[in-house]
């Protein structure tokens, strides 16, 4: 009987010697977790598009419970995303309002003049490096490098070689922004519905050569609009947004723009229309 | 005697008998001319002249805006109407001067030859800057700024180029033919500035009549070396023509001088001559138009002639033009608008038509290593493509892209048809905006 006390006793000693030096190593090395990044990793959209700056999802909210991003930081989780993130965090967030991409440019395959018949590598980058096969040097070029570039699938070819956005699926992130060569995009506020599609500086005479709908810098717009909401920059008309509140303020240039460059957003419906 | 030459390289099909016999014609200036203010690589030039001012040939109508430029001069007399916004060959649209011809204003550079020999080294670089005078086989690096060697540098060997690998073209043959002693008188100018031990003139041996003619003059500079060189493509690539002649490789991101070699292009030696002895600035130059024209021609064209008065003088095309190549088949650059200007750099205008612009489908590649037999920057062009495929310019620039001078010769051995030197040229701009 006295046999059997031995081999119990060793091992209990053994287990406790064990015991007491996970229990010590645990308090020693412990390694604190911040309960509030894998929290906010739950509410992110997890898709790592990049558009907060950070390089992913994770690193963002890391980023957050560090100070380094703001909550509201995250483009593609919008306005939902960012209320949740700032209760996590246990501060106060004022949304103001979703934003969504424009494409500034009206210049489809019946619009805008084709010069030359490009045959090449399939990209605007390596296109534009060309200069292009459109008559205008600041339009769209057509080969969809946005289309590819967006990570929601917001972007869509259209039948007459111009790219739409699906505002349902758009996020506003920026990724068409920084990926088009030609920088035709723009994040505006969904609260306002005309904006100025065409980016061109060329002056009137060029203009009317490579396209019918593209800014002439007749500075129409200016006039029948107040406060200064529409100035000129060169040949082209720039719309600042800050100034405006009310997306009524620009009827009166959509109404009297001579070559219809001021389009609604919300008639810009699928690709039909573009 | 035997050939020169270097490893790599391809035989692309010459074509130079459709303009070599046609003597240096001076063309008649156009109604309007176009001088984009980014001739040269460097820093673009910046105008000195109002609006509606009376213009001169070869005055200065904008100057050297930093270390690397050069002024420009106006090719023709006539009044200046502003900067326009002008198609450039090499593509896009840059700030160009537009002049308008006046006819009754003729013109030919008169004025007395110099002594040369009352200039120092440092004067004569001035002069060759203020000529507005750049490299004229193509690149158009500005030659006063390669003048200057670094003190610590010796040259060796100073190589006149008149290789012209490129296939169709034939300005600098025609040079050789018909100015063969300006030339000499050019290089004796540079021999002062850079003091070489050894001078070559280097010609390839499908231009047997400029060796000859070279020859002529052998007795009166003794100094000249003739070299011979295979006719391959590209035998005139300032790297290749240093490895042909003195044996030695241009180190990696290196320059020529590293290796105590200095390359000039025939054309370049001729405008520094007229430089110095002359006073004459760079405002025109020699332009091979070829292809399917009814007269392919070797023009002495004033600097920001539309291309297409000059396809127009050479008879225009048969066949339906399809496309036309700034320079030659193997490095041009295929043009978007007719009417952009002969710029300093511009070797040659080729027009193709429908039948030679046969469009292929691009394939898969087969991984047969045709491209990396014929680089002759000794690059994987098929690895490198991959990675650019993939849009890694990283790994892509591990593997020396940035290396690659978009000779073409990959491009044009592939049996898969692969658009390669695109891509390298495509990667090289991803590169530089990055560092940007």
């Amino acid at each position: 009987m006295a046999s059997i006390l031995i081999p119990i006793g060793i091992l209990g000693g053994i287990a406790l010697f064990f015991g007491i030096f996970l229990i010590f190593s645990a308090e020693r090395f412990k390694v604190t977790i911040d309960e509030r990044v894998v929290k906010i990793q739950e509410v992110l959209p997890g898709i790592d598009c990049g558009a907060c700056g950070a390089p992913g999802c994770s690193a963002f909210a890391e980023g957050v419970a560090h100070g380094e991003y703001e909550v509201d930081g995250c483009k593609a989780g919008g306005e939902e995303v960012a209320l949740q993130v700032a209760e996590i965090m246990g501060v106060v967030v004022e949304v103001g309002g979703e934003e969504v991409a424009v494409h500034r440019c009206l210049g489809d395959n019946e619009v805008a003049k084709q010069v030359a018949n490009y045959k090449g590598i399939s990209t605007c980058v390596a296109l534009h490096l060309l200069g292009g096969d459109k008559g205008c040097q600041y339009g769209c070029l057509g080969l969809g490098d946005c289309v590819e570039a967006c990570p929601f699938d917001a972007i869509d070819m259209g039948d007459k070689g111009l790219p739409y956005v699906i505002e349902e699926r758009c996020t506003a992130c920026g990724v068409c922004v920084r990926t088009c060569p030609r920088e035709l995009f723009e994040i505006i506020s969904k609260k306002h519905d005309i904006f100025l599609a065409c980016c061109s500086y060329d002056d009137v005479k060029t203009v009317k050569q490579v396209c019918s709908r593209g800014c002439i810098g007749c500075t129409l717009c200016v006039k029948v609009t107040e406060d200064e909401i529409v100035t000129m920059d060169g040949d082209l008309a720039v719309v600042h947004w800050d100034k405006i509140d009310d997306n009524k303020l620009l009827e009166p240039a959509l109404e009297k723009c001579p070559v219809n460059t001021y389009i609604k957003r919300s008639e810009l419906k699928g690709a039909e229309n573009v | 005697m035997q050939l020169l030459t270097f490893k790599g390289g391809v035989h692309p099909k010459y074509r130079k008998e459709l303009a070599k016999d046609s003597p240096i014609k001076k063309i008649e200036p156009p109604e309007f001319i176009y001088l984009p203010l980014t001739q040269h690589t460097g820093i673009p030039s910046k105008p000195i002249i109002e609006k509606k001012d009376e213009v001169e040939v070869g005055m200065k109508i904008a100057e050297s805006n930093g270390k690397l430029s050069v002024p420009l001069h106006s090719s023709v007399a006539g009044v200046y109407m502003g900067l326009v916004n002008w198609p450039h060959p090499l593509g896009g649209r840059k700030e160009a001067m537009k002049i308008k011809l006046d006819p009754q204003r003729t013109f030919e550079w008169k004025e007395e030859e110099r002594d040369v020999d009352l200039f120092s080294e440092d004067q004569i670089i001035e002069i060759v800057k203020e000529a507005g005078i750049v490299g004229m086989g193509g690149a158009a690096f500005p030659t006063y700024f390669k003048m200057k060697v670094p003190p610590d540098k010796k040259i060796k060997d100073l190589i006149i180029n008149g290789a012209e690998c490129e296939p169709y073209l034939t300005a600098d043959h025609r040079l050789i033919l018909e100015r063969a002693e300006d030339i000499f008188k050019g290089v004796e100018i540079l021999k002062r500035v850079l003091n070489p031990e050894r001078v070559w003139i280097a010609i390839e041996d499908n231009k047997m009549d400029a060796i000859d003619r070279i020859k002529e003059f052998s007795s009166s500079y003794p100094w000249a070396n003739i070299t011979i060189h295979e006719t391959k493509y590209p035998q005139g690539s300032e790297k290749q023509l240093i490895q042909s002649i003195t044996g030695k490789e241009v180190p990696e991101g290196g320059l020529p001088f590293d290796v105590g070699a200095y390359v000039q292009n025939v054309g370049t030696v001729i405008a520094i001559y007229e430089a110095v002895c002359y006073s004459k600035p760079l405002y025109e130059r020699v332009v091979t138009v070829t292809g399917p024209v009814r007269d392919p021609s070797n023009f002495l064209v004033p600097i920001g002639t539309p291309f297409e008065y000059l396809i127009e003088a050479s008879g225009g095309v048969f066949g339906g033009t399809m496309q036309i190549i700034n320079g030659g088949p193997m490095m041009g650059i295929a043009q978007v608008y007719p009417e952009v200007p002969v710029i300093k750099g511009t070797t040659g205008i080729l027009v193709q038509n429908e039948k030679e612009t046969l469009e292929r489908e691009v394939s898969p590649c087969i991984r047969c290593a045709s491209c990396v037999d014929v680089c002759p920057m000794y690059l994987m062009p098929t690895e490198i493509y991959k990675f650019i495929e993939l849009e890694d310019f990283e790994k892509a620039k591990e593997l020396g892209v940035l290396s690659c001078m978009e000779c073409g010769g990959c491009g044009y051995v592939c049996p898969s048809y692969i658009p390669l030197p695109q891509h390298f040229k495509y990667a090289k701009a991803e590169l530089m905006k990055e560092k940007k």
